[in-house]
């Protein structure tokens, strides 16, 4: 058994060429470091005696552990054109230029920085060899094989369409270069941890009284937001800030749009500052100024998908031209007007960040787990009733996807699918309606410029024959089916409409929505319904191709709005660590005094999971392998691979 | 809830199923009637309806008639104007609402009765309701619009009119009955008025018994 690493600053990757199995990659961390690796700095970073649980980058193996969970690493004789050169050095000032400094703190790159001789470790890709032995490029394995078994050929593409590129651009190619100072900060579940004052974070600020006397003790209860966000135009109006009035807080727009204007008259842009514990970050979207301000311890890019999130919401009430069109028209218009009525879908969505979204960190979106064979039915079903003008037919259960079905031509943006979720499960409105609604929306994802138009109804099944049942899920909402029907014929109301009584009468008779809704009572497993005795608490594992992920229920650990927004503050530090620019990390792992958490990124998946605090590297590793075999076993299960493709219109005229 | 209507069984019942949109200015309350309407329920706090949504009711006017009303809870925001027409368009009534707290919101709705005049079925009925009656009760000075005067308009152009409240549920069923009671019902045979009637919408799921005529 050859064994040689290949090495990164991140990382030792062992390698092995035995060729006569395969299977889940395996990742062990481990003490033992590669024999062949001699650099001082790994070693000193092996060294036992890391301190009290300090975030640090650790090493990691990446190794055979059994012949029967065999990573296939290639030994690098032949080393294939990488994806980045493996000498390319990492220097102290790529880092400082590229990755913020919070960023740096926050990730803990301690070992980075420590020393200059990091500067010549450098990532590099190692090469595996796939089942049939020959040597690939793809860092891992893990579901190579299993895209084999992709079904349906060239129809097999992601429902969600080929995003990767979005993907990968929303996190880690937007690092601003902002501050260069850095800080030596904790890691930020340790430092900027929400504390129990984060209960009171959705707590309404009174209005100002007449003459202004609780104007102090108001803007106490603004400055103590652990979170805001503010749009405003570029002539300075408000149009949107999700806590208190406008009166309220006219000083800080007023200073916002000043910052702005100061940097924009000097063709700059601003993107990001700090100041005290607060982060800011800005977006300029044409004619608008988007800010968050945020005491959660998000790195730039994350606030910035958020940000990106919030205009998108913005278009798919007005469309892109609409919007162009007001300001060019007046550059002083007032958007609060136009977008009235949908604030409650901004704040719904605002407030989603704050609590934390896996959905949004990932970039994807998660599935109702099913028999391959049930969605199958379920697929059929909609395709048998399927309607002349039905662009995507979708089943959503609580904000997960039970079955979509789209045209060829045509896949699914995650974030066009988000503003609907956050629209029919988040906000109150179309849920309140107790009817079906007819609502026109432009998908910015799909098409900026015009509408489209949705069909939903709600099937309130559980509710009506399941009382008596005990739900998992305390949420209401989670326990809700809708029917979306999306077509480009705004006067398509009533074809959608029978064809949703059509798809739930069908539904009924092959006896599938008890299927989706045992489904639902069953709730997400738990780390231990997965992998009995896991140390694990919780993970996130998002499918690269599919743009989708799963994640366990956050019971017993996390059901709390302050536990679950520390779970996913350690999330948005992991994925911060993963995804900054310089790192190139394919497993990252911290240690917090409460936790220990591992990242781990291939060109298939990003796992993240996490332990309690006593918990060794290894059983973490061990535990994380677990997950990648339970997820390899169920793909079909928790995935929608592909989506089902109809033969929908093949123009489309979209209203303006 | 209404009980489902057995028109089957008894020769002389009549049957007949209505279109109805609602109309107005935002925020006048048109999805807090439609609540009160169809679930006889209130919510202090409602956040605005998007795009529209639609709804049913079954009411029994006397032991042989009943009328199904289709019902479009449209939102009253500006940016869905342009989509107004797809509702009202075969409509058989109308609800035009305003806020009689809120003097512009007659104005609105002065214009939507234009609209529907101009535009919508000729014989359509068309009520005026002045929503929010309960905010005057305690508070007369609130009132921006008096009642004489909505009434006088009201009559002027030929509208049923009521003043309204969705929370204490004041002359909503009256509204609505009015409106029944207005519909060309004689033409009603027992299968409704429309020769291919759009089937039901049911929110709940069918028996199982009718499941057989899936085309599958």
């Amino acid at each position: 058994m050859a064994s040689k690493a290949t090495l990164n600053s991140e990382q030792a990757i062992k390698s092995e060429t035995s060729s006569k199995n395969s299977g889940p990659p395996h990742i062990s961390l481990s003490k033992e470091d590669s024999e062949d690796v001699g650099d001082d700095l790994l070693r000193e970073d092996w060294k036992p005696e890391l301190p009290p649980r300090r975030s640090t980058l650790e090493l990691m193996n990446v190794s055979q552990k059994s012949p029967t969970s065999s990573l296939r690493i290639g030994i690098t004789t032949t080393r294939p054109k990488l994806q980045s050169t493996a000498t390319t050095a990492l220097s102290l000032a790529d880092a400082d230029g590229q990755l913020h400094s919070d960023e740096l703190q926050r990730n803990s790159a301690t070992s980075l920085r420590s020393s200059p001789s990091h500067k010549s470790l450098r990532s590099h890709t190692p090469i595996y060899r796939s089942r049939s032995g020959t040597i690939s490029e793809i860092d891992d394995t893990t579901s190579i094989l299993s895209y084999h078994h992709l079904p349906g050929g060239s129809d097999a593409e992601s429902i969600l369409g080929d995003l990767l590129t979005t993907d990968q651009r929303s996190p880690q190619w937007l690092f601003s270069h902002g501050d260069r100072h850095v800080k030596q900060d904790e890691m930020p579940f340790d430092n900027n941890e929400p504390t129990a004052d984060f209960n009171r974070e959705f707590d309404e600020i009174p209005d100002l009284v007449e003459d202004g006397s609780n104007e102090a003790e108001l803007l106490q209860q603004w400055e103590s937001k652990r979170k805001h966000f503010l749009i405003l135009s570029a002539a300075g109006k408000p149009i949107f800030n999700r806590h208190g009035s406008d009166n309220l807080i006219s000083g800080y727009i007023g200073i916002t749009q000043t910052i702005f204007s100061f940097f924009e008259s000097s063709n700059d842009q601003l993107k990001s500052f700090s100041a005290g514990k607060s982060r800011f970050v800005a977006l300029t979207r044409g004619p608008l100024y988007l800010v968050a301000i945020s005491k959660l311890g998000e790195s730039d890019s994350q606030l910035r998908v958020q940000l990106d999130s919030l205009y998108m919401q913005i278009l798919s009430t007005l469309t892109l031209p609409t919007l162009e069109n007001l300001f060019s028209k007046r550059p002083s218009t007032d958007l609060r007007r136009p977008l009235q009525g949908t604030e409650s879908l901004l704040a719904a969505l605002a407030d989603s960040f704050t609590r934390g979204s896996p959905s949004t960190l990932l970039s994807a979106l998660e599935c109702l787990k099913l028999r391959k064979r049930d969605r199958e039915a379920i697929n059929n079903a909609m395709l048998q009733v399927k309607c002349k003008d039905l662009l995507y037919g979708l089943i959503v259960a609580g904000g997960r996807l039970v079955s979509v079905i789209r045209p060829r031509s045509h896949s699914l943006h995650p974030g066009d699918l988000q503003l609907i979720f956050n629209m029919l499960f988040e906000a109150g409105s179309v849920k309140a309606s107790e009817g079906e609604s007819w609502i026109p929306m432009c998908l910015p994802g799909f098409n900026k410029n015009g509408y489209l138009y949705m069909y939903v109804r709600f099937l309130d099944i559980l509710k009506e024959k399941e009382s008596e049942e005990v739900h998992k899920s305390t949420d209401t909402t989670e326990d809700r089916i809708a029917i979306l029907l999306i077509s480009a014929n705004r006067e398509g109301f009533y074809e959608l409409q029978k064809m949703a009584t059509e798809v739930i009468r069908y539904l009924e008779k092959i006896d599938k929505l008890s299927t989706i809704k045992s489904a639902i009572i069953q709730g997400r497993p738990t780390t231990t319904d997965i992998v009995p005795g896991t140390v694990l608490q919780h993970f996130l594992y998002k499918s690269r191709g599919n743009l989708q992920y799963v994640m366990p229920s956050y019971e017993p650990s996390f059901i709390t709005l302050l536990g679950r927004r520390r779970l996913l503050s350690v999330y948005h530090a992991l994925h911060a660590g993963v995804h900054a620019k310089t790192g190139h990390l394919k497993v990252y792992h911290c240690i917090s005094r409460e936790h220990v958490a591992l990242a781990w990124i291939t060109p298939m998946f990003e796992l993240y999971c996490i332990a309690d605090g006593s918990v060794e590297r290894n059983a973490l590793a061990q535990a994380a392998n677990k997950v990648i075999e339970y997820i390899r076993s169920q793909e079909e299960r928790v995935f929608i691979i592909g989506g089902v493709v109809s033969h929908g219109p093949s123009t489309l005229t979209l209203d303006e | 809830m209404a009980a489902r209507v057995q028109t089957g069984n008894r020769p002389n019942a009549k049957f007949a199923q209505f279109k109805l949109v609602l109309l107005g200015e935002s925020a006048v309350g048109k999805s807090s009637l439609v609540l009160r309407f169809v679930k006889d329920q209130f919510d202090d706090y409602r956040e605005s309806t998007i795009g529209a949504a639609f709804l049913t009711q079954t009411i029994t006017l006397d032991e042989q008639t009943t009328v199904k009303f289709e019902i479009w809870d449209t939102a009253g925001q500006e940016r869905y104007k342009s989509l107004a027409p797809m509702y009202y368009r075969n409509a058989n009534c109308a609800v035009v609402v305003y806020d009689i707290t809120q003097a512009s919101s007659l104005d609105k709705a002065k214009s939507w009765v234009k609209e529907l005049q101009r535009q919508a079925n000729e014989n359509i009925i068309i009520a005026l309701a002045g929503n929010k009656a309960d905010l005057v009760t305690d508070h007369p000075d609130k009132r921006a619009v008096p009642t004489a005067e909505a009434e006088a308009y009201a009559k002027e152009a030929g509208l049923l009119f009521f003043e309204t409240s969705a929370k204490t549920a004041e002359n909503v069923k009256d509204l609505f009955t009015a409106i029944a009671r207005k519909l060309p019902l004689e033409q009603a045979g027992p299968r409704g008025l429309r020769a291919n009637p759009r089937a039901g919408v049911d929110l709940r799921p069918e028996p199982q018994a009718q499941g057989g005529g899936c085309n599958c």
